[in-house]
């Protein structure tokens, strides 16, 4: 991962939910601080408050504030050799921005702050989450702030919706569906075309709730232009040389199922697959032929192992035979129980070795990352 | 709070929880426990991933629900097929079926009429309740992140949508999504960090931002307790290399580290290490998620099951346990 986090300038982690995106994205800004030199952000769309601790923050918003170097010291990178921001991002807030930046007058721009319509849409609108995270990486990114930024996607019901996120909005805004809903708004007139459109719409959601929209549209439309050039630009960032995706599944089957998915919409729409990480990878060992062997033989006669184990010269403080027996049987039957998940395991890596190289694999982790240092330790997995 | 109801009597249940936490396994498996007990079941999947065809190993579920075990439907929601139901039930309307660009017509009006989608979803639900077609309709809901919205909606429409159709049929949606024996939420978690934070995260905006009402929480994936106290020592002790040695040669059996030596048996004491730890980290978790949630909460768990597939058998097997924790 070292020489592709060298080479680019943005890199996306995607992946069905749940497979650790936001932990992967923040360990490889924390290596690439530590490593590669230059300024590193990572932007977060939803951080656990431990992960925020970790970071050495009380809690971080839309604003990047700097993991203070201490932090570093403190995981043993004494020099780290550049610099760790971290950002979270405040879907309202963001849009809030967008708006302020593009209305052509502060009346509009309060109108549509104020607008029912406005706060439903940002809060509630799947897309508009989508899109916002892609619209705040475009700005950050051409802010020239930054060398490298790493961004966490938003959990969305489909892995590739944010991919085109910006290329719906930019459709959305010039729909000829929407300058037909804005008609009646402005002149009242209904035009042959439209008409099917409204007895239907009418009967539907009522007239009034059709004004609200248009309204809101109305308003929304004085930013189009802006808005729709913004949408591209950012679409144009995506397929940009310096950006890459990394796709981070684990060996479960649904994550497998996404990841083969994502691969092909990004290789559909000639994006840069950067990598594909597997997280939560239990050891090879489990599914070693030679270790079932000592297993099945724990499990089977645990009684004959304890005798002799119990006997052995020196053996006698271990405990009672009976209960070195039941440990014995239980050390046995948990490795066949964790064997059968690592063999499941095997079969999905080689379904997806099919569809991808596989760059990277980060361990089964028995405990939970709460600081800089153990999200090195993820990162260390990463970098190899 | 609401009176405690067994959970399978209740006639609409939401089953949500972050990705990745073995959501639509546990939806299957409610829908077959139900299915299993006499109760006429309807399982919905909300997002189209064909998981639930995967767990009960069939061809892939439509919007027209299609019986894939007995006493069990499946169907997939699809909203633009629900407005088109809806709209052939509700409306006269012969014109409809003529108007070519109405998939495009009401795309666009969903897209720009927040809560749109999200109502034809939850209102085609609360249809089958109220129509009475199923004794229990089980929804595989969208993840934590998604399901405020969606149960939400009616009242979003209500507040923004004064008059029309869709107004007009918020009313009775509100009343069945708002009626504690009818309707729940369960949400499932596994022990894990973000899981929990999540769930409580969600128990407590379900409550200020919708009237459904929290029926249960899952745990998914809890692990076995593999030591007590007293053998968790002598576990200790063979970790001692002279008496891992011992055990090596009592084993006999030569390892995967080459001999028969005591690397023959690290890697099983290896991987009872890992099980023990995870064990340790999880209670950890389950102990915060009990803390957290309301008072009185209904609890449920899975076990971890180690399975080979997720298909038939394993929707089976979550069944069991689910059965088992409920009582019967």
């Amino acid at each position: 991962m070292e020489p592709l986090l060298a080479a680019k300038e943005i890199v996306i982690c995607c992946g069905s939910g749940g497979v650790g995106k936001t932990t992967t994205a923040a360990a490889l800004a924390a290596m690439a601080a530590a490593n590669l030199g230059g300024k590193v952000l990572v932007i977060t769309v939803d951080p656990a408050r431990r992960l925020a601790n970790a970071l050495g923050l009380e809690r971080f918003g839309n604003v990047e504030t700097q993991i203070r170097p201490e932090h570093f010291a403190a995981a043993g990178v004494a020099e780290p050799r550049g610099e760790l921001w971290a950002a979270m991002l405040d879907t309202k807030q963001s849009w809030d921005e967008l708006v302020r930046a593009h209305a052509p007058d502060a009346a509009t721009r309060d109108a549509i702050l104020a607008n029912p319509l406005y706060a439903n849409i940002t809060s509630r609108f799947v897309q508009s989450h989508d899109y916002i995270a892609m619209e705040r990486l475009y700005e950050i990114h051409a802010s020239g702030r930054y060398d490298l930024i790493l961004v966490d996607t938003p959990p969305t019901r489909n892995a590739i919706d944010f991919l085109e996120a910006p290329e719906r909005m930019a459709d959305f805004f010039s729909s000829r569906l929407l300058r037909w809903l804005t008609v009646p708004a402005r002149s009242r007139v209904f035009t042959m075309a439209s008409k099917p459109f409204y007895t239907v719409a009418d009967r539907i959601l009522g007239t009034q709730f059709l004004q609200d929209i248009a309204e809101f549209f109305l308003l929304f439309q004085t930013m189009y232009d802006g808005f729709v050039e913004r949408a591209r630009a950012v679409t144009r960032t995506l397929s940009d040389k310096r950006t890459t995706f990394v796709v981070v599944s684990t060996l479960e089957p649904s994550p497998v199922r996404e990841t083969e998915f994502f691969v092909d919409a990004l290789s559909d729409r000639k994006l840069h697959l950067g990598a594909v990480v597997l997280n939560k990878v239990l050891p090879d060992w489990f599914r070693d032929h030679d270790a079932t062997a000592v297993a099945q033989r724990m499990s089977t006669d645990p009684a004959g192992l304890a005798k002799a184990v119990t006997e052995a010269a020196g053996n006698a403080g271990i405990g009672a035979p009976d209960q070195v027996a039941r440990v014995l049987a239980e050390v046995g039957e948990s490795f066949l129980n964790f064997q059968v998940v690592a063999t499941r395991e095997g079969e999905q890596r080689a379904e997806l070795a099919a569809v991808a190289d596989v760059v990277a694999t980060i361990p089964y982790a028995d405990h939970d990352i709460t600081d800089l240092a153990g999200l090195l330790e993820l990162g260390s997995w990463l970098w190899r | 709070m609401a009176s405690p109801v067994d959970l399978l009597d209740r006639r609409l249940l939401f089953v949500t929880g972050k990705g990745g936490v073995g959501k639509t396994s546990i939806a299957a498996a409610l829908g077959s426990l139900a299915a299993s007990q006499g109760r006429r079941t309807l399982l919905c999947e909300v997002d189209t991933k064909g998981d639930i065809a995967g767990a009960f190993e069939t061809a892939p579920t439509e919007f027209r629900e299609r019986e894939v075990a007995h006493g069990l439907w499946a169907m997939t929601m699809d909203t633009e097929a629900s407005l088109k139901e809806y709209l052939g039930l509700q409306l006269k309307l012969p014109l409809l079926a003529r108007l070519g660009p109405l998939a495009r017509t009401f795309d666009f009006v969903a897209n720009a009429a927040p809560g749109v989608k999200e109502i034809l979803t939850v209102g085609k639900l609360c249809y089958e309740v109220r129509e009475r077609h199923y004794d229990l309709v089980v929804a595989d809901a969208p993840a934590s992140g998604h399901i405020v919205g969606q149960l939400a909606a009616p009242e979003a429409i209500n507040d923004l949508v004064k008059v029309g159709l869709v107004r007009d049929q918020t009313g009775w949606m509100l009343d069945i999504l708002g009626e504690a024996p009818t309707t729940g939420v369960v949400v499932v978690a596994t022990p894990e960090e973000m899981p929990v934070n999540e769930t409580l995260e969600l128990t407590v905006r379900l409550q200020a931002e919708t009237v459904v009402d929290l029926a249960a929480v899952v745990v998914n994936r809890v692990l076995p307790e593999l030591f007590t106290r007293g053998e968790e020592k002598i576990f200790r002790e063979l970790r001692r290399p002279d008496r891992t040695d011992a055990l090596a040669a009592a084993v006999g059996v030569p390892g995967p580290r080459g001999g028969p030596g005591r690397a023959s048996v690290e890697p099983l004491l290896d991987g009872a290490e890992l099980a023990v730890k995870l064990r340790r980290t999880r209670a950890e978790h389950l102990g915060a998620l009990r803390e957290g949630l309301p008072p009185g909460t209904q609890l449920l768990y899975v076990p971890e099951l180690f399975q080979r597939s997720h298909g038939v058998r394993a929707t089976r097997q979550i069944a069991e346990a689910l059965g088992a924790e409920l009582g019967y």
